[in-house]
Order: structure tokens, then sequence, then C-alpha cells
């Protein structure tokens, strides 16, 4: 076979595989690892607020807020904008934040975002609880908010 | 704005073609026709860029021969995304030219596959991998301010 045979069936694997990988994770909510709180009642001073010190500190939702990362050249987050509004509509104390992450890749890096759409599911403290990649599945940001 | 919005089954079309003529660059360079083959490749990618993806041959097949033969779309796009698709597509095929024509095969086939595959994924899964680079690279180009924390 010619180098160019050999690339060509490598890139036809590498787009099968990654692809198939997407389809199965795609959307999918998973929880994040619970804040070790050492003393009861401390549980603030051991995990601050991941929106402290940002233009968002204060829209925290009561009880959940659903942050998404969008960018300029993304085609999911619109429908990721549709899924979470309609979350929020059918659940009081939950707030929908949609940040261009562009603008704020400092939070970008720290909270390890690599690409849009990426939804963070907050408590109402700020700590995350849950994050999807893709479009999230509705059921499964439903359950997060439990 | 609705006026510019895109079917996105255009685009989806738009990387079956590509994915069909980058196969057979690699099938066939570095001899002539598969270089050419690659140069009209980059002519289309640029097409899209500069005249947006609206207005690609490949986006006339679409209206003219697919379109009316299926259902209304479930879902319009934004066309600013697979825009800039195509210019990375774009960069990879004068990439492969550039090696192709300097005698680098390996160069020029690695560079046509990288961009082979994102057609790819774009045709069978509807995937655009130029637009999920796009927010990696702006986190590589540009200065954090503060140092970020590991984990």
């Amino acid at each position: 076979m010619t180098i160019g045979a050999w690339v060509l069936l490598a890139s036809v694997l590498l787009a099968a595989a990654y692809g198939g990988w997407r389809v199965l994770t795609d959307g999918r909510v998973r929880r994040a690892a619970p804040v070790a709180a050492s003393v009861p009642g401390d549980e603030a001073q051991a995990a601050p607020s991941l929106l402290a010190g940002t233009a968002y500190a204060d829209s925290l939702g009561d009880h959940r807020t659903l942050l998404q990362f969008s960018s300029a050249f993304c085609a999911p987050c619109r429908a990721t904008r549709q899924v979470l509004a309609r979350v929020t509509e059918a659940h009081p104390g939950v707030v929908h934040l949609d940040v261009d992450a562009e603008q704020h890749l400092d939070l970008v890096r720290r909270l390890g975002i690599m690409r849009t759409p990426t939804t963070l599911v907050l408590d109402g403290d700020g700590r995350e609880v849950a994050r999807a990649a893709g479009v999230p599945r509705a059921d499964q940001v439903v359950a997060a908010l439990a | 704005m609705s006026r510019d919005q895109l079917d996105p089954r255009g685009p989806q079309l738009n990387a079956v073609l590509t994915s069909v003529v980058l196969a057979l660059v690699l099938l066939t360079a570095p001899a002539a026709a598969g270089v050419a083959l690659l140069a009209l490749q980059a002519a289309l990618f640029a097409t899209g860029v500069v005249l947006g993806v609206q207005r690609t041959p490949a986006a006339w097949l679409f209206r003219r021969f697919v379109r009316p033969r299926l259902a209304a779309p479930t879902h319009l796009e934004d066309p600013a995304p697979p825009r800039f698709a195509q210019g990375v597509g774009l960069a990879f095929a004068l990439v492969g030219l550039v090696g192709y024509l300097s005698g680098l095969t390996v160069l020029g086939a690695v560079a046509t596959g990288a961009a082979l595959v994102a057609a790819l994924l774009n045709a069978v899964f509807g995937l655009c991998l130029g637009c999920e680079t796009y927010l990696l690279g702006k986190r590589l180009t540009t200065r954090d301010r503060a140092p970020a924390p590991v984990g």
C-alpha cells in the first residue's frame, strides 16, 4: 500500500472511533466528585463558588445554576440554549447563565472547558454538581437538579 | 436574521463530497491528477470562506437536487460555524499542497488526512471538528492573566 492509502485507512478508522465515542458520550451529564467538607457547615470555606471574582458572582440561582459556555463558531450552542431554557422555565430557583467562552478564557481554563457547548450544573453556593459537554440531555439535567 | 439560517444538511452534503475528493487525493497524489484534485478542493474551501457556505457549488447542488427530495429540516443553524470550518479545511489543504509540490509526500498525505477526518466526522456524524478547535486555539494562543491551578 502507498503512504496515501495508509493515511486514508487511518483517517477512516480515526473518524469512526472518535465519532462513535462522541455519539455515546455527547450530552451525557456526569456528576462531579462530591466536595469533601471535613467540618459540617464549613462547606462554603472548603469550596468557594466557582464564579467568585467573576462578573457572574451575584447571578447564582437559589437552588441551581446552569452555566453554559458558548462560542461564536458553535452550531449546537443554540440547541443547548433551548434545552436549558426549557429546564429553567419548569424549575423555580434554577437560573441559566450563557457565558461567551472567548470572553472568559481564565474561567474556561480554570474549569477545564475544552469545547463548546459545555454546561456546568452549580449548586446554590456555586459549586459544581455535574457537567455535560455537547447538547445536554434534558432528563439528565433535571436529575442533576435534585 | 432568520433568512440567513442554514439547513444543516447542506454543509453535510458538502462534507460528503469533500470526503470523496480527499480520499481520491490520498489514493492518487503525488501524481499530477491527485495534486490537481487537492488544488480544486482548496479552491472549493476558499469559496466557502469568501462567499459563505450558502454560495458554494455544493450548496447549489443541495438546493437544486437534494433539498427538494427531503422533508423540511428539523432545525436551522447559523452559517458562521461551517464557514469557519471551511477555513480550517483550506489551511490543511494548502499545507497538503505545499507538501506534495515540494516532494514531502508524507506531509502532503498527513495534512490531507487531517482534513479528511474532519470532513468524515461532519458527513457521518454531523460534527464540526474545525469549530471545536476554535476554543482550543483561543486557549492556546491567549495568555492567562494568572497561573491556572492544577486540577
